[in-house]
């Protein structure tokens, strides 16, 4: 667009929108900056100063402290296992699903389809939903946090729709090369889809490492943790100690910079990979509103 | 003459059934690739639906659902003569008036301020700032806000103490709970909302706004007549879909920020069932409480898909 000659009370808003988006942007980041920057920090660092982004005097105790403890390590372990795990499950599952749901020639897809879209409307709850998976024998087992959450059904349908605008001309020609549908699947539609493979792996991958309400449901043993859970536990349930996990009570409370170094590890691997995220992310806000 | 007709008709239906037949067993690769997701709706979504019939029951866990006692609608009319009833329902009731009145609007708001923007460097950099935390799980915003809020050194509370000499217990005063929840959100998701507008604003054709400014328009009418009505229906579904899910209020957020002593302004239907349910093992009682929720839910859907095809939109599905 030409640069406009703005005068006046144009100019005015222009200055101020830059320096308002300006606090905006800060607002959104100095307090991980803060975080981060309190990990590293001392503890009487962090008892005199309310607030700072570079500490007077670095250390890594608390680093030292979480990663010589069991429980972060195994809890980070937990949560690598179930978002590597779940991830895969999930994209198998979808993709193998919304393939045949693409085909109108199906017999039942109809059928099919609303089964699904009814799911989304409605749907057993909680309470029955965790009797269901306590029947099943999948308490305190990782399993819990995968199975009944293994397909969404929101993906299932932008991928179905995907599927579907693929040009047919493609399964035709594979046909005739004496392809099964199996085949067409795996050697034709998914080396297409690429794009969206990998927006749904993200969506899923964060959706299993951020979350906690499965856990806290079908979780008992804290051996079992994800970090969500220990985090939490750490934060907010006041006494609780990284030596209540392994040992006797610790009934002194953690240290403010060991919370702090729990959070930044927690947050980490997002971060890691927060340039992709950013943008396939952005994509599947715009594949979803489109409509299937 | 009537019989051979009947024959006839058979000998149709019969080459129907087996065209079908031969259509699916030529495709019978597709049902096995088929078969896994459907198990996975079938166990997960119908069975759980299957299993709201104990809230129908006095359901025991010893007995299972077969065996255990029916009892009618008696777990409703308590939780109606409850006074826990009115409780959540304002609670839930007043938490998402307040986000469709404090957060709906945010991103409206920052995506047209982002759009003013010129310098495409700079409106990038905003961009990948205020998305961060629409990354980041509730257990680490719920823990960042205690390491802020807290009244035991936190940041907020240290700055106030020296500013106006008291400190505020954000955490556990009921007063405070809705004020923090919506800062949550705005703070967490204000940002991401913007990525549809944006896409919305990015389609207007530039023309117009060439047109506009020929015609003598400023900056403000530019955007009244030209930069709105190209995120109205935009504004609009979202509105819809948000109307639908009124009654949703996030179980994770809520959870982690409510505590003994806000619990009368923070409870709502979703934590009630988790508490009544999962702690205390009520669970006939709690699954009716969730039924509820979710009828009262599906009515919402349904009547704001009206609406939308009412409104000219094509419906929500």
């Amino acid at each position: 667009m030409h640069r406009m000659h703005n005068t006046g009370p144009g100019r005015v808003f222009d200055v101020f929108n830059h320096i308002f988006l300006a606090i905006v942007a800060l607002i959104t980041v100095v307090p991980f900056l803060y975080i981060i920057a309190g990990s590293f920090a001392t503890e009487s660092e962090l008892a005199t100063r309310s607030f700072f982004i570079i500490p007077y005097e670095f250390t890594t105790a608390a680093y030292d402290y979480i990663f010589s403890t069991n429980a972060v390590i195994r809890s980070l372990g937990v949560s690598v296992l179930i978002t590597v795990l779940g991830t895969t499950v999930s994209m198998l599952l979808t993709l193998t699903m919304a393939y045949p749901l693409s085909r109108k020639t199906m017999v039942g897809r109809n059928l099919i389809l609303n089964l699904v879209l009814f799911s989304m409307l409605f749907g057993g709850g909680m309470i029955p939903t965790y009797l269901l998976v306590k029947n099943l024998g999948l308490l305190d087992s990782i399993w819990a946090l995968i199975l009944p959450v293994a397909i969404n059904p929101f993906n299932l349908i932008i991928v179905k729709t995907f599927f579907q605008e693929l040009p047919k001309e493609l399964e035709d020609a594979s046909k005739m090369d004496g392809c099964t549908e199996f085949q067409t699947f795996w050697r034709v539609m998914l080396p297409l889809s690429k794009p969206v493979i990998a927006t749904f792996t993200l969506f899923y991958a964060v959706f299993y490492w951020n979350d906690f309400f499965q856990a806290l449901l079908y979780l008992t043993d804290t051996t079992k943790w994800p970090i969500q859970l220990l985090l939490q536990q750490l934060v907010m349930v006041a006494n609780m100690g990284l030596g209540d996990l392994q040992e006797a009570q610790l009934h002194e409370p953690p240290e403010e910079s060991i919370k702090l170094a729990v959070i930044v590890v927690a947050t980490v691997p997002i971060l890691l990979f927060y340039p992709f995220l950013q943008k396939h992310f952005a994509k599947g806000v715009m594949l979803g509103s489109v409509k299937g | 003459m009537e019989h051979v007709q009947s024959n006839e008709v058979e000998l149709k239906e019969n080459n129907k059934k087996k065209s079908k037949w031969n259509q699916m067993m030529k495709e019978k690769w597709l049902y096995l690739m088929l078969l896994p997701g459907l198990l996975f709706f079938i166990i997960f979504k119908y069975v759980p639906m299957w299993g709201i019939i104990i809230a129908f029951q006095d359901y025991s866990p010893f007995l299972g659902v077969l065996e255990s006692n029916w009892v009618g609608f008696e777990h409703f009319q308590y939780f109606f003569s409850n006074p826990d009833f009115l409780r959540l329902l304002r609670n839930t009731f007043i938490l998402a008036l307040y986000d469709l009145i404090f957060f709906f609007p945010a991103p409206i708001i920052l995506a047209l301020l982002l759009n003013e923007i010129r310098i495409s460097i700079y409106k990038r950099a905003l961009q990948t700032f205020v998305y961060v935390p629409h990354f980041m799980s509730w257990v680490i915003i719920a823990s960042i806000s205690y390491v802020f809020l807290t009244t035991s050194g936190g940041v907020v509370n240290d700055i106030l103490a020296k500013i106006i000499g008291t400190e505020i217990n954000f955490l556990s005063s009921p007063e405070w709970f809705r004020p923090m929840i919506m800062g949550q959100i705005i703070w967490k998701e204000t940002g991401w909302g913007t990525v549809i507008f944006l896409a919305a604003l990015a389609s207007v054709d530039q023309e117009q706004y060439e047109a506009a400014i020929v015609d003598g328009a400023g900056r403000f009418r530019r955007l009244w007549h030209v930069t709105l009505p190209a995120i109205r229906s935009t504004i609009v579904i979202l509105l819809i879909l948000r109307l639908g899910n009124f009654l949703d209020t996030g179980f994770q957020q809520i959870y982690l920020m409510s505590n003994s002593l806000n619990r009368s302004v923070a409870d709502v239907f979703d934590t009630y069932v988790y508490f009544v349910g999962i702690t205390e093992g009520a669970f006939s009682y709690s699954t009716a409480v969730g039924l509820f929720k979710s009828i009262v839910g599906i009515v919402l859907i349904v009547g704001a898909d009206r609406l939308a095809k009412k409104l000219g939109q094509g419906g929500l599905f």
